[in-house]
């Protein structure tokens, strides 16, 4: 008989262990439905999660002119990462409070829409200086929409996780709404789209030939300074207490009420910079569909980076791997789109699988007899 | 009056059959937030078989079977392995997502013959009420049917009584002898299959037709319907009526307006003073039902006495027997 035997000590080498070895397992797990799908089970690995970086160990044998092209692919997967990471790492700190913010696509939509009404409606020719309030504006738009679960939550004692999901959907009906409607660009043919942004509110481009933005920058600054806030100062003490053990939180004089705010209006505000820098990098414009299902993918990278907002930096990295993958696979394999959301399924059951490693090791026992 | 309820009927039945399956699984003491994905399984392999077989019957059983399989992956990493309930729920509503696109994905377009309603000479279609009352498949009846074999379970069998102890405090369940973790198990199935045949109904039955994402969010609308039924099968029949008509709205705003502002017109205005839902963006109905599910859980949990008195209070919380 198989039977889970507590560690006295939860492991900290298999915490940081368990993400590689889900990794694995989702490989092998991914060529075996390769291998079912009828297509040849290590090309289409390579494809989905090397080639991404893969060549770029051949970067430095080429000439001169070459090397920016090789430094495309790689540049995108980061271009993917940085919403993945922003909103990771806010979720990260939820999560730790044990508050269930799951509707973080929601507000990563509703920092476009506040950012996307706030470009829209500048004069022309504006400051380049507007982007910093353009990007304040997305993070309002997320705190703003993330601060109805935490009011309900606290005041009604309404379930956070219903609430901040079911607001995903009036978020994208908004959005909707907008884009066919008082937003629509009257010279756009009909297509339910805003005008294009203002160069002032295009994130600058970091890295010539690529689209590597500005956002890398402030996503790692913010993952940096989320870290250090959760291990070194009084507040991030006062989230993982509460997140752990809210009764000997209470006794130590910490409010699980100022909590369930501070987390939801963190892990609000970065989803809604998520979508504001997005809109602004990626589209340049509204539109109905602006890739609000980062802010579930962001649940995974959260988890991968072990609820720690610089693992989440590299979670978010691997995650963004799979999704540059799986459209390298669409084009190469004509494999759909839909695979990749299995592949990230499949890493979080394994994750969460592998997790209870930390805490507990595997005992065979024979069947005592009686 | 009949043509909104006898839509309203069809509606609520996918969310009632997900909803009466998660209180059970509730009940013992699990949070299964996998309901979307189970759902979205159960409709596309109900989808498959019905394309395939063309009989309805073995269709609806596959997508019973399929949201089985789906609870039994959640069964084995939240309950053997103890891994966090709320995370493995959302992981297996992020694969369901993508597994149901991915084998769906050669069905988009092709549409299924719809299901034979129940046709009693005389009594089913002469007058309203035996339209709206004996008109339907066969899926409304059965989940009219589950919901009170549940509510039966829960209250009236040894079975529902060790069900119910698990969930409350599962410590004393064990010490008394029960097999926690096999109750567990056996409720989580259970729920799955609800849902299967709640997605199943979706694709074979009521639209009949695949798409990607087809719930459309109906799994967590069941989920909050739980709560708002406070863990009882016979309000969660109302509330998934309720619901229902709240998710029809859109399709009868024109309806609506004519029936509300025949009778008090103060409310109406527009060209002919006419038009009330009808003058919303068409948005601003479909939001209808989400807004209603938040409405609905915080009138129902600002009480906590209401809500405590038939909430699980081991739920969430994994169990590993010590001895």
């Amino acid at each position: 008989m198989i039977v889970l035997e507590p560690r006295p000590q939860p492991s900290r080498a298999l915490a940081l262990l368990s993400p590689v070895i889900a990794i694995g397992l989702t490989l092998l797990a991914g060529g075996i439905l390769m291998a079912l799908m009828g297509k040849p089970p290590l090309e289409a690995l390579r494809i989905y999660f090397f080639q991404p970086f893969g060549e770029l160990w051949m970067w430095a044998t080429l000439p001169e002119g070459e090397r920016e092209m090789w430094l495309y692919i790689p540049s995108e997967v980061i271009v993917k990462a940085i919403p993945l990471a922003l909103i990771g790492a806010g979720l990260a700190v939820c999560f730790r409070a044990n508050v269930w913010n799951i509707g973080a696509a929601g507000q990563y939509t509703m920092g476009a829409v506040i950012g996307g009404w706030f470009a829209l409606s500048a004069p022309a020719d504006a400051s380049g200086l507007l982007l910093a309030p353009y990007l304040a504006a997305g993070v309002l738009g997320g705190m703003a929409w993330a601060a109805i679960p935490a009011f309900l939550r606290v005041r009604f004692n309404a379930n956070e996780i219903l609430v901040s999901l079911m607001l995903t959907y009036v978020a994208g009906y908004i959005l909707d709404w907008l884009v066919r409607g008082p937003f629509k660009d009257p010279a756009g043919f009909g297509f339910p789209q805003s005008e294009d942004f203002q160069d002032a509110f295009i994130m600058p481009v970091l890295v010539e030939g690529t689209r590597l933005h500005l956002g890398v920058v402030l996503a790692i600054v913010i993952a940096v300074a989320l870290w250090v806030m959760m291990g070194r100062t009084m507040k991030g003490f006062e989230v993982r207490v509460i997140g752990a053990a809210p009764r000997a939180g209470a006794f130590a004089g910490f409010s699980r009420n100022r909590t369930i705010w501070f987390v939801l209006l963190l892990s609000g505000g970065l989803a809604g910079l998520a979508g504001a820098i997005e809109v602004s990098a990626t589209v340049q414009q509204l539109q109905p569909q602006i890739s609000a299902e980062y802010g579930f993918v962001a649940i995974i990278v959260a988890f991968l980076g072990r609820l720690n907002p610089l693992g989440a930096l590299l979670g978010a990295v691997i995650l963004a791997i799979s999704y540059i993958g799986g459209e390298n696979a669409q084009i190469l394999l004509k494999l759909p789109k839909a695979v990749t959301g299995v592949f990230q399924g499949m890493l979080l059951f394994f994750l969460l699988g592998c997790d209870t490693l930390i805490r507990y090791r595997i005992r065979v026992m024979r069947p005592a007899r009686g | 009056m009949e043509n909104f309820i006898i839509p309203m009927i069809i509606a609520a039945t996918p969310l009632l059959l997900a909803a009466i399956g998660e209180l059970v699984t509730e009940r013992s003491g699990v949070l299964n937030l996998g309901i979307e994905g189970m759902m979205l399984m159960g409709a596309v392999v109900a989808f498959a078989v019905a394309n395939a077989t063309g009989s309805t019957p073995l269709a609806i059983l596959a997508g019973a079977g399929a949201g089985a399989a789906m609870a039994l992956i959640f069964s084995v990493i939240a309950l053997s392995l103890l891994a966090n309930q709320p995370a493995t729920g959302l992981a297996l509503t992020i694969f369901g997502i993508g597994a149901s696109g991915l084998i769906g994905q050669g069905f988009v377009g092709i549409a299924l013959e719809p299901l034979s309603k129940l046709s009693i000479p005389y009594l089913s279609d002469s007058t309203a009420l035996g339209r709206i009352l004996l008109s339907h498949d066969a899926m409304v009846y059965l989940a009219l049917a589950l919901a009170a074999g549940v509510a039966w379970f829960l209250y009236s069998a040894r079975g529902g009584l060790a069900l119910r102890a698990v969930g409350d405090n599962h410590e004393s369940a064990h010490a008394l002898g029960y097999n926690v973790v096999a109750i567990r198990y056996l409720a989580t199935l259970f729920g799955g299959a609800c849902a299967g045949l709640g997605g199943a109904y979706l694709s074979v039955v009521d639209t009949p037709m695949w798409g990607e994402n087809m719930t459309a969010g109906r799994g967590w609308i069941a989920l909050a319907l739980v709560v708002f039924a406070t863990w009882r099968p016979g309000r969660l029949v109302a509330g998934a009526y309720l619901f229902a008509a709240v998710s029809i709205l859109p399709f009868y705003a024109q309806a609506v307006d004519t029936f509300l502002c025949g009778r008090a017109p103060l409310l109406c205005f527009g060209d002919s003073e006419d038009k009330l839902l009808t003058l919303l963006p068409s948005q601003f109905l479909a939001m209808a039902p989400y807004l209603a599910t938040i409405l609905a859980l915080v009138i129902i949990s600002r009480d906590v006495n209401l809500t405590k008195a038939n909430a699980p209070a081991c739920i969430g919380r994994p169990f590993r027997a010590e001895r």
